[in-house]
């Protein structure tokens, strides 16, 4: 089955030349197209995580692309394959599948826009781009995809071209991701100069022999810019909530399955790299905390429906790199795979409540559940799961990564851990209570969306529900094996529970959903009173701590100081050398020029004159 | 007594009637004859100082009769070049005959 690999992202591809060059004029055929086409892949991709199941073997199958020699010696090979192992099929697994769940909504939701095939084109190459990453054998390969994704991005961001918000979104997503690539380009390059390869099967068995050196350091570091900038993490956040700029189905597929999922993949598929420097995973533990803890604080004040959740994936995808950096693979991308369900469910229900109210602001919402009752109560189990509450598949992988956080002696962390799980619960059923339940607050005509849009949300939500079980103690008792046996670094785990860290966070969860509840649904307390007691706060807050004003700032004085003095250097300096030379030249000719009048007789005069001066002189 | 200062004085004021002509005439023809001048004052010098100075040779007067004949053909070619910008032109002012400028 392995052998057959290749196709999961030639799939996608292939449907996105067919849409560019036949159907780009038949509209619903262009989406028939995609989303069939990715439905092969996500065959393609059950059938060999099934296989992988049964048989755990790594196989790997590559071309040497180009080959570079100087002096008959094999400088540079870059190769082109794929790398099947259980990491590479679960993340086919999850990409192929939420993307082909978005592809169906977007059916739906895209109906009579514009640019309706060129919509499903650029989703079939982005699929394309995140699945040639996640076979990728060896980081070139990796990179090139990796930025194709980051093309993609910035295609589907700045969808909506025309409006100059979503243009600038998907500019800054660019540019910042431009920086964090660099880290990792340079990184990249440094592993090939070091260790000479850039395969990731032959660099694991370099880099297992040396520890916590200098080189690795380094490189460890340098590598993880680019998923610090792909996942958002601080200080690159900035360009995630702006995101949603572009179409919704869109935010559900980069929030879930493809741009910020590419990041943690990345961490999980180098680990022997980052695992192999103790700072360097605490480097990666630390800021996966703090963006955790940073996110979740901004998103209890935001007013947008689609910012709530973005800030929410930041805090999410903080917590997976937490996961990651104190040392647990299997935790990281257990909630990576809960989190792609619940959070695309999440984006694709915010979508359906957008489709039929026409307003993103919560405020104007209310009243909803007997409008959209399937929109709204897989909503609900969503962010159920995300809140983590028992048990839905948020329990699980929160569970997990608490559990592991306490086990590696992070504590300081833990207890983070434990506070963004209540803060999570808090701003969710904040959402929940204000947007979906209680008055309606404004005059707005919502209604249920068509099936196209319901079945991928209904798929989701019995997913988010079931997704978290494949690593309980009861389906390794069942079957033999769980997540945690099956995708793992160095050592498998049974998985276990252990109920006062699991009660410690249920409680959690289930008091942010309380003081929610008390506040938004019941309104013993005032929220408004409470914003304006903590005014200094709340204006912090709504403003995303002014992150984004101080790089504009930053980036506005530095940039125009640094312009202004690349364009004194040039226009004074260089062209004034170059300029002046030719003026000088010219100035010379224009008073050469009168000489030579072309006046025979004045030509004469001089002629005379000279032989008059030179006679006077050799007289005397 | 004539002697030779006076020739040489006729000639200096015969040449330098000729420079004043070619310098200052508008008149191609005018400068032609200014050159003549010029060339006669010339002839007369070279005379003057074949008899004063070395009555027995001629090379004098030989060096004289070469520069008429030489200056036969020059003003035939002159007023030639004359004759033909007269006809492509309709001038004979020398000002401005000036399409050698560019």
């Amino acid at each position: 089955m392995d052998q057959f690999a290749w196709l999961i992202p030639t799939l996608p591809l292939a449907a996105f030349l067919i849409i560019v060059a036949l159907t780009y004029r038949f509209k619903l055929l262009s989406a028939i197209v995609a989303t069939s086409f990715s439905l092969g892949s996500l065959i393609l991709a059950i059938s060999i995580l099934i296989q992988k199941i049964q048989n755990p073997k790594t196989t790997e199958t590559f071309i040497n692309w180009l080959t570079i020699t100087a002096n008959q010696q094999t400088v540079l090979t870059l190769q082109m394959g794929y790398l099947i192992d259980p990491l590479a099929a679960v993340m086919c697994l999850i990409v192929t599948l939420i993307a082909t769940l978005v592809l169906l909504y977007s059916i739906g939701y895209m109906k009579g826009d514009e640019g309706f095939s060129r919509y499903f084109a650029y989703i079939s190459l982005f699929t394309f781009s995140m699945l040639g990453l996640v076979i990728s054998n060896n980081y070139f390969q990796t990179f090139v995809f990796w930025e194709l994704v980051g093309l993609c991005s910035y295609l589907l961001i700045g969808f909506w071209f025309f409006k100059p918000e979503a243009a600038d979104a998907s500019k800054k997503a660019f540019i910042t991701n431009r920086w964090a690539d660099f880290g990792f380009l340079v990184g990249i390059i440094g592993l090939f100069t070091v260790f000479g390869s850039f395969n990731f099967t032959e660099l694991s068995a370099v880099i297992g022999l040396h520890q916590n050196t200098l080189v690795l350091l380094i490189l460890g570091l340098l590598v993880f810019l680019g998923p610090m900038g792909k996942s958002a993490m601080f200080p690159f956040h900035v360009w995630l909530p702006d995101a949603m700029e572009g179409p919704t189905p869109i935010s559900a597929l980069i929030h879930a399955a493809t741009m910020v999922a590419a990041g943690i993949y990345l961490v999980a598929r180098g680990y022997i790299l980052f695992a192999s420097v103790d700072s360097v995973m605490i480097v990666i533990a630390y800021i996966g905390g703090f963006t955790a803890l940073f996110a979740a604080t901004i998103a209890l004040v935001q007013r947008d429906i689609k910012r709530i959740l973005a800030f929410s994936t930041l805090s999410q995808l903080g917590y997976m790199m937490m996961a990651l950096g104190v040392g647990s693979m299997t935790s990281g991308m257990f909630h990576l795979t809960t989190h792609a369900f619940f959070k695309a469910l999440l984006f694709l229900g915010a979508g359906s409540i957008i489709h039929a109210v026409h307003d993103q602001d919560i405020f104007n919402m209310g009243g909803l559940v007997k409008k959209m009752p399937i929109t709204v109560w897989t909503f609900v189990i969503g962010s159920l799961a995300l809140s983590g509450i028992f048990p839905l598949a948020g329990f699980w992988s929160k569970d997990e990564i608490l559990t592991v956080t306490l086990q590696h002696h992070f504590t300081g962390l833990f207890i983070l851990g434990t506070l963004v799980a209540f803060l999570t619960a808090f701003y969710m059923f904040r959402l929940i209570f204000i947007a979906l339940f209680g008055d309606k607050r404004s005059n707005h005509h919502a209604h249920e969306s068509s099936w196209t849009m319901t079945l991928p949300l209904l798929i989701l939500a019995i997913l988010s529900i079931v997704a978290g079980l494949v690593n309980t103690p009861w389906f390794y008792q069942w079957t033999g094996m769980s997540f945690s046996t099956f995708l793992f670094f160095k050592e498998p785990e049974i998985p276990v529970i252990h109920w006062s860290i699991a009660g410690l966070s249920s409680l959690a969860a289930l008091g942010g959903i309380f003081v929610a509840w008390i506040i938004y649904a019941k309104q013993h307390i005032s929220a408004d009173k409470l914003a304006e007691r903590f005014k200094g706060a709340h204006t912090l807050l709504l403003n995303k701590y002014y992150i984004d004003e101080l790089y504009g700032w930053v980036f506005n004085k530095g940039m125009i100081g640094l312009g202004k003095v690349f364009n004194f250097i040039d226009h004074t300096l260089i062209d004034g050398f170059f300029d002046g030379t030719a003026t000088l030249i010219r100035s010379t000719g224009i008073q050469l020029r009168l000489f030579q009048t072309g006046r025979l007789q004045q030509y004469a005069l001089v002629l005379f004159v000279a032989i008059a001066a030179m006679t006077i002189w050799g007289v005397r | 007594m004539i002697g030779l200062s006076h020739y040489l004085f006729v000639a200096a004021a015969l040449f330098c009637i000729g420079v004043y002509g070619v310098l200052t005439k508008k008149n191609a023809i005018a400068v032609v004859m200014g050159i003549e001048f010029m060339l006669n004052a010339v002839n007369i010098n070279l005379i003057a100082f074949n008899h004063f100075m070395a009555p027995n040779h001629v090379i004098g007067q030989l060096f004289a009769i070469f520069i008429i004949g030489v200056a036969a053909a020059e003003v035939s070619l002159g007023l030639a070049i004359i004759l033909s910008l007269y006809r492509q032109r309709h001038l004979v002012a020398i000002d401005e005959m000036d399409i050698l400028k560019w």
